[in-house]
C-alpha cells in the first residue's frame, strides 16, 4: 500500500467471550491496517465479528469480552493491553466513535450542548467559555441550524438525522485521528444517509481522520471505502482495494454478499404474466384484474385543538393487479404504513374507499370484517417481536386456522407441517419455539403463518428490512417463488429502494401523505418523472459502475401492453 | 395549571373513597368503643345512663346521619372526641404526628442512602464477588421481619454491645435503632429496583458513546446513568410511603414510642372508630401528597415527559 506507518494496524487479533464453560472465541486472528486519512470497510452480516473487532479497538468489549491475543497497534503503540483507565485517554481523544442509532445514542435528560461539551470536559480541554463557543462552532459545522438553540435541546426534541449530526460532531469534537463508525446510517432514512455520509466525507477530508467503517451495507461500502475488509464467523475472509474486491471478488461468501446486495447486483425487473383477461378475453368479463383498489384514501390526525389536522394520507389511490407485487415506497414519515392500516382495516379512512376482489370493503363490520381479516394477511417487520415466544411453531402457523374455525386438530396440523415445507424450512422446526430460529427462520415462520388462512392479499409491511443482506435476498426468493407458484398478491411496505427494484411489478412512490409517482417498477426507476423520484434513486448507495447498469439497457424485455404506464402525479 | 387542578381534584376524590370505605368497615365491625369502656359490668352503669353516653358521642343516630355529621366535621377540620381518653382527636394526632413524622422523615432518608448506596457499590465494586454478594442484600433485607429486626437490633446494640441505652437514652440515641429498624425494610426494594434500572440503563447505546469519549465508569455512572435509572426508584418510592405507616405502627410498639403508630395500635384494640377514621384519612392524605409530588418530579427529572404533562 503506502510507504507511511498505518494508522491502526490490528494483528492476528483474537476476541472471546467468559462463559460458564470456559472462554468462547468469537473473533480469530484478525489483521488489517487502516492508514492515515483512509476510509476502509468493515464489512460483514450480524454475528461476523465486525462490530466486536471495532469494540475491541475502542477496548469497550461488553461485559466479558477481552482480547485473547494479538496487537492492536494505533501509531505503532500496541493499545491491546492498556488498562481501562489508560484506554480513556485515547477514547474521544484519538479515537471518534459514531454510534448505528442516533434514537438511542444520546442521553434523554441532558441537553445536547452539555453533551457535546462533556468530550472538552473528560479531556480538560478548554475553561466554561471557550468549550461553549467550540460546541456551538461543531453544531454549526455539522450542518444544524440555530446551534444556540439546538445546544439547550434535548434529544428527543431533535430528528433521527439532527441527532446523529449531533452524534458525529461528538466523534469529531478533539479532532481524533480515527473514527469508528458502527453502522452510522443504517437506522436513518437513505436520503439523510447520504447526507450523513456526505459529511463524514467532508469532516475527513478537512481534518485527514482515518475511518472504519463498520456496515453490513456492501453499498455503503462500495461507495464510499478505499478498502473493504469482510468478515464472516469471526474471520476476515477477504480485504483489499474497494474495485479489486467488487470487480474480482475471490472468494465465494464475497460474491454472495454481491450478489444479495440489492443495491449492487444486476437484476432483471419483474414482468406481470400477461393476466387471464389477455389470454383469454371470454373470462375477461368476468374476472376482475385488481385483487386491491384503493381510491381517495384521505387519513388526518388531530394535533389538538387550535391546531390544525395533520394529513398522514392525501388522496391517496393506487390497485394491485392480482397475482402481482405492488410496492409503496417512501420514507420515514411519508403515511405508507398508515396506508396499509387503512388497507388492512386497522384504521378507518377519512374518505375515500377500499375494495378487495371488486367488492367494497370500506365499511365492512361483524362477521364480514372477520371474513376480510382471513382474506388480507399480514408481516410485519420485526419477526422477533411478531411471533408469540410461548408457542411452537406449528401452533403459530395454525393460529389463524384455530380462529377462523378451518378445519380440526389433525387437518391444521397437516396444513402447518405443509406450510412449514413450503416456506423451505426444516420439518423439525414444527415443534420448536421462536427463540431457537434466526431471523429469517422467523420470517419465514410469519409468512407461513399469513399463508395458512389462503388470503388473497398479503401486506408486507417492512418484511425484509430487519434482516441481512443474504437473508433478505433469500427471503425475497422465496416470496418470488410462492408468488409465481400460487398466484399471491403483495402489497409491499419498504423505504428500501433497492429491494421495492427487485420484488415489484408496480410502485407508487410516497412523500409527505401523497403518491408523487406512481407506475411499473421499470420505468418509475429507469426514468423517474418526479424529482423527488430521482431524489430518492440517487442517494441509493452504489458504485459508480454499478449505477451505470441500473440506466436503461439495451436488453430490457419490452414492457407487456397490460402494465399501467408510469405516470407523474405531482 | 390545569394539569395540578385535575390532579388535585383526583386526590380528593381518592380521599373521600378512602373515607367512606374506612367509615363503612368500621361501622360493619360488631361492637364498638363504647361498648368496650362503658359496657363491663364493673362499672355497673345502668343502661339508661349507657344510652346518654352514647347519645353525647353522638352514637345514638342511624350510620348515615353519623356518616354526614363525621364528614361535614372532617371538612372543617373536627375529627371527633377520642372515646378511649376522652379527648379531641385532633389532640391526640397534635401530639402524636410530630413524634413519627421524625421517625418517618428520617426513616426514609436514611432507607434511601442506603438503597444508593447499595445500588452503586454493587455496581462500581472492583470484585465480581463483593458485586455479586452486594446484590444479594436487599433480597435479605426485604425478607427480614420490622419486629424481629427491631428485638434484634435492641438485643445486640444495647444489651450486648452497650451501645445505645435502653432507658434513659436521649431523644437523638432513642431514635437510632427505631431509625434503623424502619428504614432497613424499606430500603430493600428500592435498592433493588435501583439496581436493576441501573444495569439496564448501563446497556443502553449512550452509556457506549459516552464512554468511548473517555468517560470512566464512575463519571458515567454518576452524570449519566444516575438520572436515568432514578424514574423507576421514584415511583416505588412513592408507593413505600404506604410501607413506612405500617412500618411505623410496628416500630413504635416494639420500641415503646409514643406516636401516630402507638396510637394506631391502640385505638385498634379499643375500636376507638374516631381516631381510625382519622388516622386512616391522614394515612390517605400523606400517600396522596407523596405521590402527587412524584408525579410533578418526573417532568422535571425527564425532559421528555415536560410536553405531555402541560399539554395532558
Amino acid at each position: 500500500m503506502t510507504a507511511t506507518a498505518p494508522l491502526l494496524s490490528i494483528e492476528h487479533l483474537d476476541v472471546g467471550y467468559r462463559t460458564r464453560d470456559g472462554v468462547r472465541p468469537v473473533v480469530h486472528d484478525v489483521s488489517l491496517d487502516v492508514q492515515p486519512g483512509e476510509v476502509v470497510a468493515l464489512v460483514g452480516e450480524s454475528g461476523s465479528g465486525k462490530t466486536t473487532t471495532s469494540s475491541a479497538v475502542l477496548g469497550l468489549l461488553p461485559e466479558g469480552g477481552r482480547a485473547l491475543g494479538g496487537a492492536i497497534r494505533l501509531s505503532g503503540t500496541d493499545i491491546a493491553g492498556w488498562s481501562d483507565r489508560r484506554l480513556e485517554s485515547v477514547r474521544g481523544a484519538r479515537i471518534g466513535y459514531i454510534p448505528q442509532d442516533p434514537v438511542s445514542s444520546l442521553n434523554p435528560v441532558r441537553p445536547i450542548g452539555v453533551q457535546l461539551a462533556e468530550t472538552f470536559r473528560i479531556h480538560g480541554r478548554g475553561d466554561r467559555r471557550s468549550i461553549r463557543g467550540r460546541v456551538l462552532e461543531l453544531l454549526e459545522r455539522v450542518g444544524l441550524d440555530d446551534p444556540a438553540l439546538r445546544a439547550k435541546q434535548y434529544p428527543h426534541e431533535l430528528s433521527g438525522g439532527m441527532r446523529q449530526r449531533v452524534l458525529i460532531a461528538n466523534a469529531v469534537a478533539l479532532s481524533p485521528e480515527l473514527v469508528i463508525a458502527d453502522e452510522p446510517t443504517s437506522a436513518l432514512d437513505v436520503t439523510v444517509q447520504r447526507r450523513i455520509l456526505d459529511l463524514i466525507d467532508e469532516l475527513r477530508r478537512e481534518h485527514g481522520t482515518a475511518v472504519l467503517l463498520v456496515t453490513h451495507d456492501l453499498g455503503v461500502a462500495a461507495e464510499r471505502a478505499e478498502r473493504i475488509v469482510v468478515m464472516q464467523h469471526g474471520r476476515i475472509v477477504e480485504q483489499g482495494a474497494t474495485e479489486a474486491v467488487l470487480d474480482a471478488p475471490g472468494e465465494s461468501y464475497t460474491r454472495r454478499l454481491l450478489a444479495d446486495a440489492p443495491g449492487l447486483a444486476e437484476h432483471a425487473f419483474r414482468h406481470p404474466r400477461p393476466p387471464l383477461f389477455l389470454r383469454d378475453p371470454g373470462v375477461a368479463a368476468a374476472e376482475n384484474p385488481f385483487v386491491l383498489e384503493a381510491s381517495g384514501l384521505v387519513k388526518e390526525f388531530s394535533l389538538g385543538r387550535r391546531r390544525p389536522a395533520f394529513r398522514a394520507v392525501d388522496d391517496v389511490s393506487f390497485q394491485v393487479l392480482r397475482g402481482t407485487t405492488h410496492a409503496i415506497v417512501g420514507e420515514s414519515g411519508s403515511g405508507k404504513t398508515t396506508t396499509a392500516r387503512i388497507i388492512a382495516r386497522f384504521a378507518a379512512p377519512d374518505a375515500g374507499a377500499v375494495s378487495l376482489g371488486g367488492a367494497d370493503a370500506t365499511a365492512l363490520a361483524g362477521s364480514a370484517k372477520r371474513e376480510f381479516r382471513r382474506r388480507v394477511q399480514l408481516v410485519y417487520q420485526n419477526p422477533f417481536a411478531s411471533l408469540d415466544p410461548r408457542q411452537t411453531v406449528a401452533e403459530i402457523i395454525s393460529e389463524p386456522l384455530r380462529n377462523f374455525g378451518v378445519g380440526d386438530r389433525a387437518t391444521r396440523a397437516a396444513t402447518a407441517r405443509r406450510l412449514i415445507d413450503r416456506v423451505a424450512l426444516p420439518a423439525d422446526v414444527a415443534g420448536r419455539r421462536p427463540a431457537e430460529l434466526s431471523g429469517g427462520q422467523r420470517q419465514r415462520v410469519a409468512i407461513a403463518r399469513a399463508l395458512a388462512p389462503e388470503p388473497e392479499l398479503v401486506i408486507l409491511d417492512e418484511a425484509v428490512s430487519a434482516l441481512d443482506v443474504t437473508v433478505q435476498a433469500r427471503i425475497l426468493e422465496l416470496l418470488e417463488q410462492l408468488q409465481d407458484e400460487l398466484g399471491l398478491s403483495y402489497l409491499f411496505i419498504s423505504h428500501d429502494l433497492a429491494v421495492v427494484a427487485r420484488i415489484s411489478h408496480s410502485v407508487s412512490v410516497m412523500r409527505r401523505g401523497r403518491i408523487v409517482e406512481q407506475g411499473a417498477t421499470e420505468q418509475v426507476f429507469r426514468a423517474p418523472q418526479h424529482a423527488y423520484t430521482r431524489e430518492l434513486l440517487d442517494a441509493v448507495p452504489r458504485r459508480a459502475a454499478v449505477a451505470a447498469v441500473a440506466t436503461p439497457a439495451p436488453s430490457a424485455p419490452a414492457v407487456p401492453p397490460a402494465v399501467p404506464t408510469g405516470k407523474a402525479l405531482a | 395549571m390545569p394539569y395540578l387542578a385535575r390532579r388535585t381534584g383526583q386526590a380528593l376524590i381518592v380521599l373521600a373513597i378512602a373515607f367512606t370505605a374506612t367509615f363503612v368497615l368500621l361501622q360493619a365491625l360488631p361492637g364498638d368503643a363504647i361498648l368496650i369502656k362503658f359496657e363491663s359490668p364493673e362499672l355497673g352503669l345502668s343502661p339508661e345512663q349507657i344510652a346518654d353516653i352514647r347519645a353525647s358521642y353522638g352514637a345514638d343516630v342511624p350510620a348515615w346521619q353519623q356518616f354526614l355529621h363525621t364528614i361535614s366535621g372532617f371538612v372543617v377540620g373536627d375529627f371527633g372526641y377520642s372515646v378511649q381518653y376522652g379527648t379531641p382527636v385532633h389532640e391526640l394526632i397534635g401530639t402524636a404526628l410530630p413524634e413519627t413524622l421524625v421517625l418517618a422523615g428520617l426513616g426514609f432518608v436514611v432507607a434511601v442512602v442506603l438503597a444508593v448506596a447499595l445500588a452503586f457499590l454493587s455496581t462500581l465494586a472492583p470484585f465480581g464477588w463483593l458485586r455479586q454478594g452486594l446484590r444479594a442484600l436487599p433480597g435479605v433485607f426485604v425478607s427480614v421481619p420490622v419486629f424481629w429486626l427491631g428485638i434484634v437490633l435492641i438485643q445486640v446494640f444495647s444489651f450486648q454491645l452497650r451501645l445505645v441505652p435502653v432507658i434513659g437514652a436521649d431523644p437523638v440515641q432513642g431514635l437510632i435503632l427505631p431509625v434503623l429498624t424502619l428504614a432497613v425494610p424499606i430500603s430493600a426494594p428500592l435498592a433493588q429496583i435501583l439496581a436493576r434500572s441501573i444495569d439496564e440503563v448501563q446497556l443502553s447505546p449512550f452509556v457506549a458513546v459516552v464512554r468511548a469519549k473517555g468517560a470512566s465508569p464512575a463519571r458515567v455512572l454518576w452524570r449519566d446513568v444516575a438520572r436515568n435509572a432514578t424514574l423507576p426508584a421514584i415511583t416505588i418510592a412513592g408507593v413505600l410511603i404506604g410501607e413506612l405507616i405500617g412500618g411505623a405502627v410496628v416500630t413504635e410498639t416494639v420500641f415503646g414510642r409514643a406516636g401516630i403508630g402507638r396510637l394506631t395500635e391502640q385505638a385498634v384494640a379499643n375500636q376507638d372508630v374516631a381516631v381510625l377514621q382519622a388516622i386512616v384519612v391522614l394515612a390517605a392524605l400523606v400517600f396522596v401528597v407523596v405521590n402527587l409530588a412524584v408525579d410533578l418530579v418526573y417532568p422535571v427529572l425527564d425532559p421528555r415527559l415536560k410536553r405531555k404533562a402541560v399539554a395532558a
